[in-house]
């Protein structure tokens, strides 16, 4: 029992471990952990559905919200040219010395580099993109779409930085340029559409989310989106994979339960001769099967303790020095996941488990207790 | 009043095809302060009717009372609470707890009635040196002899003084020197606490002592003997 509970421990920490890196490094690459927008452009990406004045705004947020890191983006499609091919790809306008602190992708360029000015006429694309394209660092490309008031928007940019982000929708349909050529590209009037935040830490979300609220101006009608707003199905792809792991660990919980139930059911017909001697002495069967429950009990309550604690110090282990499975360098690269996985330990890991597994040993231990009252002590005496 | 109190008291045993008839209509009544030995060959239905008395076993047709109360058709908890509070029992075979020391055996019965554990331990003591164990008290029951762990058997049934004694072949092992100190105690506790004795005994030795003779031969009554009489 101790063991089955220190694999429980274990296996959930990893596991929690593992959703915890996914959403991280899912949102760390582009989404932010929040997001200031207009209302519905999480989900139509209208052109005019604008942040105003989003650069003092931005501005604002990030001097009132230390530590968070605040980057504002415009965003929209425009068909990219080079001279052999053309492509309908998403444009980001960034502001250049912020973008960094919100979005990974700077930091995976590979070829050439980031952008540096907010007004230069350069572009960084994806390894896909550029593929693609047909394009080379230093090539040129045309950028045809439509203003904010529907005119006809275009402009020609230098390819500065080519990064592989390892996600191919990204590589293969984003592009980046600075906010201010964006604003004027395509007529934004000082407006963009995205203030995408930062924080230290997911858990402080539900806490900052209001914060940044209160900074809005309360005319423009602006809303405050979470990641799991920004990004339902991460949250739902987690949720797939844990009912199925569930179906694991319950599983584990009812082979445990026999197993307890095997055990107390061999212990209480070991003792039937002692049982018997001391109900014939006058111990009262219900209070002989209390006892029995509370043998169950105490040993639960051990193997429950000893477990998370061995769980809790074998995580503990691993969380600081890695757990590295063989075959994972490849997936792991794949996924956008480190090589290494930290299993995270915390109370739900730690408990929840082995609580379970408590409450199935004592309701399996019921049926020893209860199976005292049908014994008569004169035969229970009479086994050797 | 009566101490027991048996009517037509039937029970039948089956082994392979035959019926046994270890109790075949027995009455008997038996008087607060009785000291009572029932002798029958072995097999004779001593053990079975003990039981029934002691309310360890329920008979197929009859009726038992204890202290006027009726018993036989009482549930197992009020069975065991009877027990508790007002029968001392020496069983055939000891039946000693093997894990608990003699002290801890003769203890058992006052902790489940909630005597303090400083109490039943003094009275514990006291009633082991009673049945000649002095010294023995930390013995467990596999490293005593079978005589030592029948004393400690009959010291277990009497430590609680209970109004009632039902003792099953309690001198089988002991020779005859520790069997009268045995029987000695036995009419000591009778006369002083007016403690009512039914002893199943085959041991003639034994049956000197007791104020009534009962004799038993297939399940049934064949005998019953006034001694202080005779
Ligand atoms: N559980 C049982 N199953 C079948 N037969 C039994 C059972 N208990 C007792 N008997 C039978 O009932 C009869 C009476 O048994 P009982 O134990 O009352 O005899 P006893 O007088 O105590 O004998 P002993 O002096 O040998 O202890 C015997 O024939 C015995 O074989
Ligand atoms: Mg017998």
């Amino acid at each position: 029992m101790v063991f089955a509970n220190m694999l429980l421990v274990f296996m959930m920490s990893l596991q929690f471990g593992m959703y915890g890196l996914m959403i991280d490094n899912s949102l760390k690459l582009f989404t932010g952990h929040m997001q200031v927008q207009a209302p519905g452009f999480n989900d139509e990406k209208k052109m005019r559905q604008t942040v105003p004045d989003i650069l003092p705004l931005a501005r604002k947020i990030r001097e009132r919200l230390t530590p968070a890191r605040v980057a504002a983006r415009g965003s929209t499609f425009a068909l990219a040219s080079s001279k052999d091919r053309s492509f309908g790809i998403a444009i980001l306008g960034v502001e250049s010395a912020f973008e960094p602190q919100v979005s990974s992708i700077p930091g995976l360029v590979k070829e050439g580099r980031y952008l540096t000015s907010d007004n230069a006429a350069e572009i960084v694309i994806g390894e896909v993109l550029a593929k693609n394209l047909r394009v080379r660092l230093g090539d040129e490309l045309t950028l045809l779409g439509s203003g904010l008031d529907g005119s006809f928007a275009a402009t020609v940019v230098e390819i500065v930085g080519i990064f592989d982000s390892g996600v191919k929708d990204i590589d293969r349909n984003v592009a980046q340029i600075p906010i201010g050529l964006f604003q004027e590209t395509f007529f934004m009037d000082g407006a963009g559409h995205q203030v995408v935040i930062a924080a230290d830490d997911r858990d402080r979300v539900p806490e900052l989310l209001p914060r940044v609220a209160a900074l809005l101006p309360a005319s423009a009608g602006l809303v405050v989106l979470d990641w799991n707003q920004l990004q339902p199905g991460l949250k739902q792809a987690i949720q797939a994979d844990m009912a199925s792991s569930f179906f694991m660990y319950f599983v584990l919980v009812i082979l445990v339960s026999f197993s307890v139930l095997n055990t107390q059911l061999m212990s209480v017909l070991e003792r039937t001769r002692e049982f018997g001697i001391v109900m014939a002495l006058g111990l009262k069967p219900g209070k002989l099967g209390r006892l029995v429950l509370l043998e169950t009990a105490i040993m639960g309550m051990m193997g429950l303790l000893l477990g998370a604690l061995a769980g809790g110090v074998l995580t503990a282990w691993f969380s600081t020095n890695g757990v590295v499975f063989p075959g994972m360098d490849e997936m792991a690269a794949q996924f956008n996941l480190p090589a290494r996985m930290y299993p995270k330990v915390s109370l739900t890991t730690l408990f929840s488990g082995p609580a379970i597994v408590f409450v199935f040993t004592m309701i399996a231990a019921l049926y020893p207790a209860v199976r005292l009252n049908w014994q008569k002590p004169v035969d229970a005496m009479r086994v050797a | 009043m009566t101490a027991v109190r048996c009517i037509n008291l039937c029970k039948t045993y089956r082994q392979g095809d035959v019926d046994i008839k270890a109790l075949d209509h027995v009455s008997i009544d038996i008087a607060e302060g009785g000291f009572v030995c029932l002798s029958a060959p072995s097999g004779g239905g001593k053990t079975t009717l003990l039981n029934a008395i002691g309310g360890l076993d329920i008979p197929d047709s009859g009726e038992v009372y204890i202290d006027d109360q009726r018993i036989d058709n009482l549930s197992k908890g009020d069975l065991a609470e009877l027990r508790l509070r007002k029968i001392g029992f020496v069983f055939q075979a000891y039946n000693l707890i093997p894990v608990l020391t003699a002290r801890e055996n003769v203890e058992f019965v006052m902790q489940v009635q909630g005597v303090l554990k400083h109490d039943s331990a003094d009275k514990a003591n006291a009633i082991l040196t009673e049945v000649g164990l002095q010294g023995l008290e930390d013995r467990r029951p596999a490293e005593m002899s079978g005589g030592q762990q029948q004393r400690v058997a009959v010291a277990r049934a009497i430590a609680s003084k209970p109004a009632l004694v039902l003792a099953d072949e309690p001198t089988a092992n002991l020779d005859s020197k520790t069997s009268d100190e045995l029987m000695t105690l036995f009419t000591e506790l009778n006369e002083h606490y007016n403690t009512t004795f039914v002893i199943a005994t085959h041991d003639t030795r034994v049956m000197q002592y007791a104020k009534r003779l009962v004799r038993m031969l297939d399940g049934k009554i064949v005998d019953d003997i006034d001694q202080r009489a005779a």
